[in-house]
């Protein structure tokens, strides 16, 4: 279980984060939801270390990550999709499946979570041996997804992950995420997409500039006006 | 049958220097493709590497003299990083580019003082030295050893880099700091180990240009430097193929003009190569040119 209390960052003077507070138990999927600049990406660069925090705290079943090193944060089992993909363009698919997978040493479990990401996602062992760049949008995201599954996290934290990508291939993304779930990976998602994001999250977060403003169940939001007249859209007719 | 007699010669010193040059611009060329900074002390270490030689060859036998400078001056790369240019991993470029021709003129002073500015002769390295006549020319067996020694570094460098887990953390590190911190990997080890290794080079480099030269002096390592950075610029700065391809060139061409009695133009046309690569190709000959969709 992951859960942040009371957490605090500040960028260049400006509080990127004013004091939030949430809980990713085991096993669920957690979304946050909220504008361009609301503070999501840096709440997932602070827990993963990127990101110096000015007060609060982090703690991954009771352990405290504020203030470790990121590969330790990595260790404790949290990994994170960065924005944008960021694959490795001048590696290989499966060097950069590989490089997911740098901190471990068990060469068989690596072997074996390489053929399990292959099956996630067929397109990837079809083309292990191009470089990344060469892949489409939607592949280099599935590919950032395997990457971050290969340190075998208990927490995979995904950063926007529709970004940019077709209607159709978002939706790809969605059922592989949900399926990750159930394998057992706890999720937290950071999305711009709140009707996408709300729909396969257990429990969601509303962020506005620094603060959290609404939370509640996925399905719930779906239905608050508050969050259908900022996120979703107001219905015409 | 004359031609050949003629020019053969020329071209053997050329791949030598040639190979000496590539060793040295390896490390320009590493440390760019990782941190996007030309290591202006790069020449200077390679300068430093021989006057070790010097000194500690005449305090122990010559094995344990190689040995040692090939660890001291894999210590003075990793510490340069450490003290210089590690601080300011965030800072702008130019920032570290001004520390990088700091610690050049530091090390320069630093030989300076150490020799008294005077020009310090070179050991004599038995069997390295000794003449040999291939096919007609005369020459000492460095010219021989040193072509060969490069080919067989840059393979196991590049097996190095394309082949083993460091090597991929490398390549990693080179393309997205943040990203590879988000992997795991420990970015400042993996920028050390570049730095170790292209001093490593540059020390084996220095030990073989110097045996063809009388002596070294605090500022022998600037022309050398100079050239091994032009090659890694006309070899695609940050390509290691490119790097030693643009090695050969520079150092066949260089001697192929002495050749031709057109010794005080060579140091020339090294830079007019520059200035023309960077006009018509300023990306070098195997410079990154990947494609990249967003």
């Amino acid at each position: 279980m992951l859960e942040i209390k009371d957490l605090c960052v500040d960028y260049g003077g400006i509080h990127a984060l004013s004091g939030i507070s949430m809980t990713v138990p085991d096993g669920k999927i957690v979304t946050m939801v909220g504008s361009n600049g609301a503070g999501k990406s840096t709440t997932l660069r602070t827990i993963s270390g990127l990101v110096k925090a000015k007060s609060g705290s982090v703690k991954a079943d009771g352990r405290e990550l504020l203030g470790l090193p990121i590969n330790k944060v990595l260790e404790a089992g949290i990994a994170q999709v960065p924005e944008g993909r960021r694959v490795f363009s001048n590696l290989t698919v499966l060097e950069n499946l590989r490089s997911g997978a740098y901190l471990r040493r068990d060469k068989d479990g690596i072997e074996e979570d390489i053929r399990w990401i292959y099956s996630l996602f067929p397109i990837l062992k079809e083309r292990y041996w191009q470089p990344a760049g060469t892949l489409s949008g939607g592949e280099q995201q599935m590919l950032a997804v395997g990457r971050g599954l290969m340190s075998r996290p208990r927490v995979l934290m995904l950063d926007e992950p529709s970004l940019g990508l077709a209607p159709l291939v978002v939706q790809g993304i969605f059922s592989i995420i949900k399926e990750i779930n159930k394998r057992g990976v706890t999720i937290l998602l950071i999305e711009q997409n709140a009707n996408m994001a709300l729909k396969i999250a257990d429990y969601a977060y509303v962020l506005e500039t620094g603060r959290i403003s609404i939370e509640g169940p996925g399905a719930a939001l779906l239905d608050d006006d508050r969050v259908k007249e900022a996120y979703l859209g107001k219905y015409r007719g | 049958m004359n031609f050949i007699a003629r020019w053969f010669p020329y071209i053997l010193s050329g791949v030598s220097v040639g190979g000496q040059y590539a060793l040295i611009a390896i490390g320009y060329t590493m440390v760019y493709g990782i941190l996007r900074l030309i290591n202006f002390a790069h020449g200077d270490i390679f300068m430093a590497a021989g006057i070790m030689m010097i000194y500690l060859s005449a305090v122990m036998p010559l094995g344990g003299a190689v040995l040692l400078v090939l660890l001291l001056t894999m210590f003075l790369g990793f510490s340069v990083d450490r003290i210089a240019y590690k601080p300011l991993r965030s800072a702008p470029r130019m920032s570290v580019m001004i520390s990088a021709i700091g610690v050049s003129y530091l090390i320069q002073n630093t030989v300076a003082y150490l020799t008294g500015g005077l020009t310090k002769q070179f050991v004599e390295i038995p069997w390295i030295s000794d003449t040999v006549t291939i096919l007609g020319a005369s020459t000492k067996r460095v010219t021989l050893i040193t072509p060969a020694l490069t080919i067989v570094l840059v393979v196991a460098l590049v097996f190095l880099i394309n082949r083993t887990k460091v090597g991929m953390g490398m390549r990693a590190v080179s393309r997205d700091f943040e990203t590879s911190l988000l992997m795991g990997i420990r970015i400042n080890s993996v920028i050390s180990i570049t730095f170790i290794i292209g001093s490593f080079l540059a020390a084996v480099g220095s030990i073989l240009y110097f045996t063809n030269y009388t002596g070294v002096t605090y500022t022998s390592g600037a022309m050398p430097g100079l050239k091994a950075f032009v090659a890694a610029v006309f070899g695609g700065i940050g390509s290691i193929p490119g790097a030693v391809v643009g090695a050969f060139v520079i150092g066949i061409c260089e001697t192929l003009l002495k050749g031709m009695g057109l010794t005080a133009f060579s140091d020339a046309f090294t830079f007019a190569l520059l200035v023309v690569i960077l006009v018509l190709k300023p990306t070098g000959l195997f410079g990154e040119n990947i494609k990249e969709k967003v």
